[in-house]
């Protein structure tokens, strides 16, 4: 399968002049280096990654690691607004997600996801970013709705953050207002095959085109 | 408790011609005679709900606060309006009267900026509490930047 380049995506070439955008890059670098010191595990293993056919140990291993997080990604309970009710909707037993191995748990100490599920106001702002900062790495953000997304039809408000990815890193957008049960099992599934190939060690996958 | 004719009530006691007919009656009353108008409405027209309070921006005519009150035994509901005048964000308070007035005169100050005299505990109630201004005034820019998340 081929390898999606990391996301967020590249900012456009005059990123740097949208404060907002800098904000961005500023979260994304946090995340970067929450990544290289968040697991001990990953120093031995980068270790092993250098002796000579080491890619091997390290590539299988990582391999059944991605197996095991992708067939057990499990979202935080965190609803915000209407689209929280196909979020339930998609949780309960006639769509089930369940047999993904997903299953919602009320505490973001033991969840691999956020489902940022509807607007964001400004003054949740921060406690979504508490949130997102009390799960343990690694953890995916999926942006529900178009409210997470942009904004929405509340974007030229004056209370709501355009788009969830000014507070946290998003890893995959599910568009629509609110998007339907499938759509989102659509989203979800996706974002398992990007956890598939999500790695730790050895070199990474550079976006392309290279960014900034 | 029903009104004989609130109109001619209104109209003896405080000496202006309410508009609208019965059961909707309209009033606009002066600064000074704000709260004992409210009174007037709560003991002796029987308004004992309050229905809500609100403002409006009428730009260069400044700030118009009005509330309407219900009686729900009589067939009467009166809305009373108090123009606050160009510049002028104060207004009496209206807690002492009606206690369902303290959330809604919070949230007239909150997004109109309203600054009720006398209210026991006047702080934003919708929006953050370090939040700069007030978003329902017409002279509110509606891209002012509210760090670090626009």
């Amino acid at each position: 399968m081929e390898v999606k380049p990391p996301i967020p995506q590249v900012p456009p070439a005059n990123w740097k002049e949208f404060r907002d955008l800098q904000e961005w890059e500023r979260y994304r670098q946090e995340r970067a280096a929450d990544d290289k010191h968040s697991n001990a595990l990953t120093d031995i293993a980068e270790t092993v990654h250098q002796f000579p056919g080491g890619w091997i140990v390290t590539a299988s291993v990582e391999k059944a690691l991605n197996w095991a997080r992708k067939s057990s990604l499990w979202p935080v309970t965190f609803g915000l607004a209407c689209c929280a009710i196909e979020m339930m909707a998609t949780f309960a037993s006639r769509f089930d997600v369940e047999r993904f191995g997903m299953v919602p748990w009320a505490s973001p100490r033991h969840a691999d996801l956020m489902i940022v599920s509807g607007t964001v106001t400004i003054k949740m702002a921060p406690m979504l970013k508490r949130i997102y900062d009390q799960m343990a790495d690694p953890k995916w953000v999926l942006s529900m709705g178009s409210c997470a997304n942009s904004g929405g039809p509340f974007r030229d408000g004056y209370h709501v953050v355009k788009g969830v990815d000014r507070v946290v890193p998003v890893d995959m957008y599910v568009p629509g207002c609110p998007p339907t049960p499938e759509a989102l099992m659509y989203g979800l599934l996706k974002l398992q095959e990007q956890v598939a190939e999500f790695q730790k060690t050895g070199s990474r996958p550079r976006p392309t085109p290279p960014g900034d | 408790m029903r009104a004989a004719d609130p109109c001619a009530l209104i109209r003896e006691r405080f000496g202006l011609e309410p508009t609208g007919g019965p059961p909707h009656l309209g009033a606009e009353v002066t600064r000074d005679r704000w709260v004992e108008f409210a009174r007037f409405a709560k003991h002796e027209l029987g308004c004992h709900y309050f229905n809500f309070l609100t403002a409006v921006d009428w730009k260069e005519q400044g700030l118009e606060v009005l509330y309407r009150v219900e009686n729900l035994e009589a067939p009467l509901d009166l809305t009373v309006r108090l123009k606050l005048g160009p510049g002028e964000p104060r207004c009496p308070s209206l807690t002492a009267v009606y206690r369902g007035a303290d959330w809604m005169e919070r949230e007239c100050y909150d997004l109109l900026g309203v600054i009720f005299d006398g209210h026991p505990d006047l702080r934003r109630i919708l929006l953050a509490q370090d939040w700069e201004g007030h978003p329902l005034r017409k002279d509110y820019q509606v891209d002012t930047p509210h760090a670090p998340y626009r």
